[in-house]
């Protein structure tokens, strides 16, 4: 990054400032995931103007943007030539940048068969708590030059300093697309999933809600045709399932939003993060099951430590997303992860400016 | 030697006497990994059998103030293995345990199993751990986990750090830790990535959960002969123009093609500048459609010759000149020097012409094998060690490689890590902010900076040193010395 360009000469100005004052930052995009995580604090440090695309060269498979871009923009500079954020990052709203998909490092419903966000970032380049202009990783999807800090970065909800410009892999956009639904209850949908699952099927998503499992194929046309005739269910019009699966991807669907009145009757909305082949879980509420399994959504009234409880029986952990203030979101590290926490805080953000509590009280 | 005989009699309380070594020939076979050029006699070597006695070690060293450096099988081409001359070599060969569970498509394994011994384990459910580093019936899945190792079909399906779930281990005083989890993500920090490819400098690893994904039903590969590389160079660009993924995508320049056809007889085409291997996975109809696209995108890259393998078996003719480029390198040369670097696919060919120019400059032969589909570059600088000014002239061909390769927007390695062996190219590759900025991480796992020290990142110092002498001579006269 040229450290001479103005928008990034006044960030690093803002962070001289706050670090002289001992005064926190709360690093802002375009605040549409601002709901998640602890509550913000600090004066606003504005990203957006740090924007643009810097390189995008469709035949490496790689792009380079500013952190300020618009995830609109970055997304329809790749469907212009045919390609993709493979991850499908939830948007929630428009507005959302660039710099706030890695450092919130969420991923849509093809997260289970492309991977994460995390999994995409080949570069990060980062403003810590020193004012450094820092570059970690590069534009190669090889590259093991030490230790691996651009995807240290990833969902680290700025605790750990500005991210500036970021590279990720992009993949070209499947060349075919089909959606089979199928009238299944919960155990008999798990558990064919789960044997699907080890099965070369062209699978890119999976949702199931309320009696219904949809399952979205993606891939080479024969493959995608091939795998249609196999598994059978009733295909879904294409132009439905495309908006079917945004609504699920953006959380726009009914099922995400949380109305008055089932906050008050004390209903909160938490993602449960566990072993695809975890059965069943019992909690009293709602739920949506993405990724094979893998991510369960439940909207209950159950208290936060029954709903941890439940994630961790299963070898997971689950994160309060909307609703029930005054809980913690996460779930608590074990002491010698804590520390390895507070110690990684101290090397980037020695005087703790950036994100103070965001992800945990302390951080 | 009377601390040897202190941290010995430290670490008997915690081992049997037949698991600790100290003496020259009995610890002499961990003096080096791959990288045999560097060696340095280790105080002590033990071999742990339980995770409780690897906890009891580290304490016991921890508390002593002793260098730990774990070790796998050995085989890093980087040095990341090479002992501490008075530290302790953490040999993990004995945790050799493996569980297949076929319902969750994951392998729960010890460090110290092989990274084949996994797809075989996992074959008779049609399964399969996608990572393949060449070394792979040798190198264990801890080392991948420390190199974040990568293989010919990480291009589809992603190196370690995309294939591990979980790792169980040690921090540097011994108290038991787990990265990651059976699910797809963690709370907190990602630090997961961060372990995997820290190369043994973070903590100890001491079993790992895998992810394991359906074998393909058919892979089929075409090997695509080119009279000029840029236009294998533009093919290799124009196959992923075209949306196609392929599951390896491999080049090899004629210097390499005939020293490998000279040793397996892989059918290459010999007079082609530049050969390149280019395979399709998945189902029947998959690979049909995908082969058909692969060939037409060749021959309108001007592919002189383009060959589809028949069957399995004339497949694995196709790889097996692949995967015997470096022993047939060590067929035609005393010695090779093997390099890791990575860049942009689009700069393929200026690379290779840059190297010819090289192999002039510095009056060595250098063959060519590419994993060009991801742009990682392993040139082969051939030369003979016996002859000290062929020696000096190799390893400033091999940092003209890599100060090449980050100039046209790379990275000084791509696969086989820093170890001991690019230190100073790290200094090139990385600002003093950047690299105190690791070492920050480095301390914030192990604050005393006891596991695996000296590696990775190079000193402030040394950085000058390497800077002053890189203009006053171009090279270190004593590359094994340490500098601090």
């Amino acid at each position: 990054m040229d450290a001479d360009d103005p928008a990034l000469g006044r960030l690093i100005n803002q962070v001289a400032g706050a670090r002289a004052a001992r005064a926190p930052l709360e690093i802002c995009g375009g605040g549409t995931k601002r709901f998640y995580g602890e509550a913000p604090a600090g004066a606003p440090l504005d990203v957006r103007p740090l924007s643009g695309i810097s390189s995008y060269e469709p035949t490496e498979l790689v792009v380079t943007a500013r952190a300020g871009t618009a995830l609109r923009d970055l997304e329809a500079a790749l469907a212009e030539e045919g390609q993709c954020l493979p991850f499908e990052p939830p948007r929630f709203a428009p507005g959302g940048t660039v710099g706030g998909m890695v450092a919130a490092g969420l991923s849509g419903p093809a997260r289970a068969s492309v991977g994460s966000v995390r999994d995409h970032v080949l570069g990060v380049t980062l403003l810590n708590g020193r004012g450094e202009i820092l570059t970690f990783g590069g534009q190669v999807t090889k590259n093991v030059a030490g230790y691996d800090v651009s995807r240290l970065i990833v969902g680290s909800l700025g605790i750990l300093g500005v991210i500036c410009e970021v590279s990720l892999k992009v993949l070209p956009a499947s060349v075919a697309t089909e959606t089979l639904s199928f009238d299944w209850d919960e155990a008999r949908s798990l558990d064919t999933l789960s044997r699907w699952a080890a099965q070369p099927l062209p699978i890119s998503a999976t949702a199931w809600h309320a009696g219904r499992l949809n399952v979205r194929l993606a891939g080479a046309r024969a493959a995608v045709a091939a795998a249609c005739e196999r598994l059978g269910g009733e295909r879904l019009e294409s132009g439905a399932a495309k908006a079917w699966w945004l609504s699920v991807r953006d959380q726009s669907a009914g099922f995400f939003s949380l109305g008055e009145e089932s906050l008050a009757r004390g209903e909160a909305l938490w993602r449960l993060s566990v072993p695809s082949v975890t059965a069943a879980l019992a909690l009293p509420g709602e739920q949506f099951i993405e990724w094979g399994g893998a991510q369960r959504w439940w909207r209950t009234t159950a208290t936060p430590d029954v709903v941890r409880e439940a994630a961790a029986r299963a070898g997971g952990h689950a994160t309060l997303i909307r609703g029930q203030d005054r809980v913690e979101v996460f779930a608590p590290l074990s002491a010698v992860l804590l520390r390895v926490h507070q110690g990684l805080k101290q090397a980037f953000d020695p005087a703790r400016i950036f994100n103070p509590g965001r992800l945990y009280a302390g951080l | 030697m009377q601390r040897q005989a202190q941290v010995v009699a430290a670490l008997a309380e915690a081992l049997p006497r037949a698991a600790i070594l100290f003496r020259d020939e009995d610890t002499a076979p961990f003096e080096c990994d791959a990288l045999t050029a560097y060696r340095t006699s280790p105080m002590v070597v033990v071999l742990p059998e339980t995770e409780a006695q690897v906890a009891a070690v580290l304490k016991i060293c921890h508390k002593m103030g002793v260098p730990v450096v774990a070790r796998g099988a050995g085989t890093g081409l980087s040095g990341g293995a090479t002992p501490h001359h008075t530290g302790v070599v953490l040999s993990l060969a004995k945790f050799n345990r493996l569980k297949i569970d076929p319902a969750s498509c994951t392998a729960t394994v010890q460090c110290g199993v092989r990274n084949l011994a996994i797809s075989e384990a996992a074959a008779p459910h049609g399964l399969y751990y996608a990572p393949d580093p060449s070394s792979q019936i040798a190198c264990t899945i801890g080392g991948n986990v420390a190199e974040n190792s990568g293989g010919v079909h990480c291009l589809k399906y992603g190196l370690t750090l995309h294939n591990v779930l979980k790792v169980r281990g040690f921090m540097v005083d011994g108290e038991a830790v787990e990265f990651g989890s059976r699910a797809l993500d963690a709370a907190g920090l990602d630090l997961l990535s961060i372990l995997i490819g820290s190369e043994g400098m973070l903590a100890v690893t001491t079993e790992v959960t895998v992810k394991l994904i359906p074998k393909p039903l058919l892979a089929r590969c075409i090997m695509a002969s080119f009279s000029d590389i840029e236009s294998a160079g533009a093919a290799v660009a124009s196959v992923i123009a075209h949306g196609i993924i392929p599951a390896g995508l491999e080049m090899m320049d004629k210097a390499m093609t005939a020293a490998v056809d000279a040793f397996v007889h892989a059918d290459y085409d010999l007079e082609a500048a530049a050969i390149l291997l280019c395979e399709s996975d998945g189902t029947p109809e998959e690979v049909e459609e995908e082969i058909t696209r692969m060939e037409s995108v060749l021959k309108d890259a001007g592919a002189a010759r383009i060959e589809v393998s028949r069957d399995e078996a004339q497949r694995l003719k196709f790889w097996s000149g692949r995967k015997n480029a470096f022993p047939a390198s060590g067929g035609i040369s005393p010695d090779y020097m093997c390099m890791d670097s990575t860049i942009p696919r689009k700069r393929l060919a200026e690379m290779l012409r840059a190297i010819q120019q090289m192999e002039i400059k510095y009056n060595l032969r250098c063959v060519n094998v590419f994993h060009a589909g991801d742009g990682n570059l392993h040139p082969l600088i051939l030369f003979d060690a016996e002859d000290a000014d062929e020696m000096r002239r190799c390893e400033k061909f091999g940092a003209d490689i890599l100060e090449t390769s980050v100039r046209l927007g790379g990275t000084v390695t791509g696969e086989h890590g820093v170890g001991v062996e690019k230190l100073n190219s790290m200094c090139v590759q990385f600002s003093a902010a950047e690299r105190e900025q690791f070492l920050g991480v480095k301390r914030a796992f192990d604050p005393l900076e006891l596991l695996n020290p000296g590696k990775v990142i190079p000193t402030l110092h040394r950085c000058a040193e390497y800077g002053k002498m890189h203009v006053r001579r171009g090279m270190l006269p004593f590359p094994e010395l340490p500098r601090f």
